[in-house]
């Protein structure tokens, strides 16, 4: 259960000694392995991939900006080469040998995906163009048939305004009303207030982000997703940074429904996936109709085809689904919680010599282990405009802005904030060049 | 190519002076035109307001948020176009938007005066829009000024 004095404890804590921060904290989730994994052979690894390997305004790329989108590994670029090359047809329409191939490559991409879900029956995995349209598939299918005036949908002020702006849609045209719970100072999730708002009997559904992308926080998922059951509700989790930076189970995690992308994990852009369970997919109307998605159509009526077609209207994006098989293929074999281990290593080795520099404002939790790989800061009065041009200057990318959380900024008190994150691929001595890079903005900005 | 010349010119002395003590910043109690833009790409902000008498620019003042560029751009822009003729004031927004896409005659002008110290921002694509907000702000003010379209 929610501890009450947690976050009053971590902030003395935090202002006490950093480093100690070791108060009875509920686990993040998923639980970081018990077992240490062995550390990642990064040298070997970043060799998978080509774009790392530039100059970028004379200085070799350091790529800080996986949270936006992660670097592609040669074996997802050849597999989708592969796939035109050899096997490019329509799916699940043509007698043909090579509709034959390209459906079972597409077909089997999503038994892939299931399996790294933990998800035993495929045709619970809808592909889309990616979390977004996950996410506004669930709000307006299954909140046009569930919700009504008087229900609630809870939300965190931590969302993607991809897990915001469908709500606020979905809830406008049917009169439901939206929950927010707050963020402490230490970018945790306010959880006593999950059981205040589930109290009231009203919500439906929450929809929760498992990893901030702007703070890096590991939300305690499976914990959340106890109560939103024990209150009858449903949960859709926003697995955008969860699936690509943390281990996933969906079942483990006690999700409902879990949307991700397959451009944040190694895969192309405009593919992604929305989980949910069969019962729950079984009973939502159509969100887009067209080819595919049918079974008989008259000229007033139609009948759906069913699951996982019923969600997948007109010609899918073919070699995306196979280039995203093939990235959860390559992060497997890495070890997802070997990279998680990975990040935190380099969080807790940026923050402290982050937290030597003057001036410097750090966001998210005290301690590496409570975050994926995101360090979110201010530095000086440096708008993080210009912290990104000098260090680009540099050839180190960040991200600098409200990453898609203005509701986060506005707890923060700011408009932006830096943000550099980590992946697979990235090593300490790209976080010494950030460094580095922040004494030249230290020095311009004097 | 980036170089730690263009950077350093990029942020110049009097580019953070006008960053860190804006010109004419604040509100107008009284104004004939009050316009609000918004980047939304970077969320840089500016709201703008002119007096203008006379087809003169008789006073104005801003608000905003963001980068060094954006709002030491709309300060220096203040600056300049206070006191001036609104025809002066769009001829000096015009060679300024031309100076920002590498024009070197443009980047030359005298009357340009603190706003030639951003001439190296022609150099950062990325950053031109930024300090062309406070303009595209002018304009739109200049328009609101100017009263209802007639219709001509
Ligand atoms: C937490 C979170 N949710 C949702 C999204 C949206 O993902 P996409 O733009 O791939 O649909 C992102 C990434 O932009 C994200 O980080």
């Amino acid at each position: 259960m929610g501890n009450p004095d947690r976050v009053d404890a971590l902030a003395s804590t935090a202002i006490s000694s950093p480093a100690s921060g070791q108060v009875a904290n509920p686990r993040p989730d998923p639980v970081p392995p018990l077992d240490p994994v062995p550390p990642l052979d990064v040298e070997r690894l970043r060799k998978d991939f080509p774009a790392l390997h530039q100059e970028v305004n004379g200085h070799p790329l350091v790529y800080l900006d996986n949270a936006a989108t992660s670097q592609k590994p040669v074996q997802v670029l050849d597999a989708i080469r592969g796939y035109y090359e050899a096997d490019n047809a329509n799916v699940h329409r043509g007698i043909h040998e090579l509709s034959r191939r390209a459906t079972e490559a597409y077909e089997g991409a999503r038994q892939r995906v299931a399996r790294f879900l933990g998800v035993e029956d495929p045709a619970e995995v809808i592909w889309t163009r990616g979390t977004t349209e996950g996410i506004n598939l669930v709000a307006a299918s299954w909140g046009s048939a569930n919700l009504g005036p008087g229900d609630e949908i809870l939300l965190s002020d931590m969302e993607h305004h991809s897990n915001l702006v469908p709500w606020q849609l979905i809830a406008r045209r049917t009169g439901a009303a939206l929950r927010f719970l707050d963020v402490t100072d230490q970018g945790t999730l306010r959880l006593e207030q999950v059981d205040e708002i589930l109290a009231g009997g009203r919500v439906r559904l929450a929809a929760l982000t498992q990893v901030s992308n702007a703070l890096g926080t590991l939300n305690p998922i499976r914990e959340i997703a106890d109560r939103v059951h024990a209150a009858g509700a449903l949960l859709l989790v926003d697995g955008a940074q969860g699936a690509a930076h943390a281990p996933v189970d969906v079942h483990a995690l006690g999700a409902d429904f879990y949307a991700f992308s397959g451009h944040k994990l190694c895969g192309p852009t405009g593919i992604g996936v929305l989980w949910g369970r069969r019962e729950l997919l079984e009973a939502m109307p159509p969100y887009m109709g067209g080819g595919e998605m049918i079974s008989l159509v008259e000229r007033d009526m139609s009948t759906w085809a069913p699951l996982p077609h019923t969600f997948e209207a007109g010609t899918p994006n073919i070699a995306g689904a196979i280039g995203m098989a093939a990235a959860v293929d390559y992060l497997e074999g890495v070890g997802p919680a070997a990279i998680l281990a990975h990040e935190q290593s380099l969080v807790a080795y940026a923050l402290a010599q982050l937290r030597e520099l003057p001036g410097i404002r750090l966001f998210g939790p005290e301690e590496a282990s409570d975050r994926a790989g995101v360090v979110s800061f201010l530095l000086g009065d440096a708008h993080p405009h210009d912290i990104s041009t000098i260090l680009d200057a540099e050839g180190v990318a960040i991200r600098a802005g409200h990453h898609c959380t203005q509701l986060l900024m506005r707890r923060y008190g700011v408009a932006a904030t830096a943000r550099a994150s980590f992946y697979l691929y990235n090593t300490r001595e790209e976080v010494d060049r950030l460094v580095r890079s922040l004494e030249t903005v230290r020095t311009l900005f004097a | 190519m980036t170089t730690d010349v263009q950077l350093s010119s990029l942020y110049q002395h009097l580019i953070l002076d006008h960053y860190r003590k804006p010109r004419n910043k604040g509100e107008l109690q009284e104004a004939t035109a009050d316009v609000h833009m918004r980047n939304p790409t970077c969320g840089d902000e500016i709201r703008l307001q002119l007096q203008v008498e006379d087809g003169v620019i008789s006073d104005v003042r801003f608000q905003g948020e963001g980068c060094s560029i954006s709002q030491a751009a709309a300060s220096m822009m203040t600056a300049l176009v206070k006191g001036a003729p609104v025809a002066d004031a769009l001829g000096i927004a015009s060679r300024f938007t031309a100076m920002m896409h590498g024009d070197p005659e443009a980047a030359g002008d005298r009357t340009l005066k603190d706003l030639r110290a951003l001439a190296g921002v022609a150099r950062f694509p990325v950053r031109v829009k930024c300090a062309l907000l406070g303009f595209d702000a002018l304009q739109e003010a200049v328009k609101q000024a100017a009263g209802p379209d007639t219709g001509t």
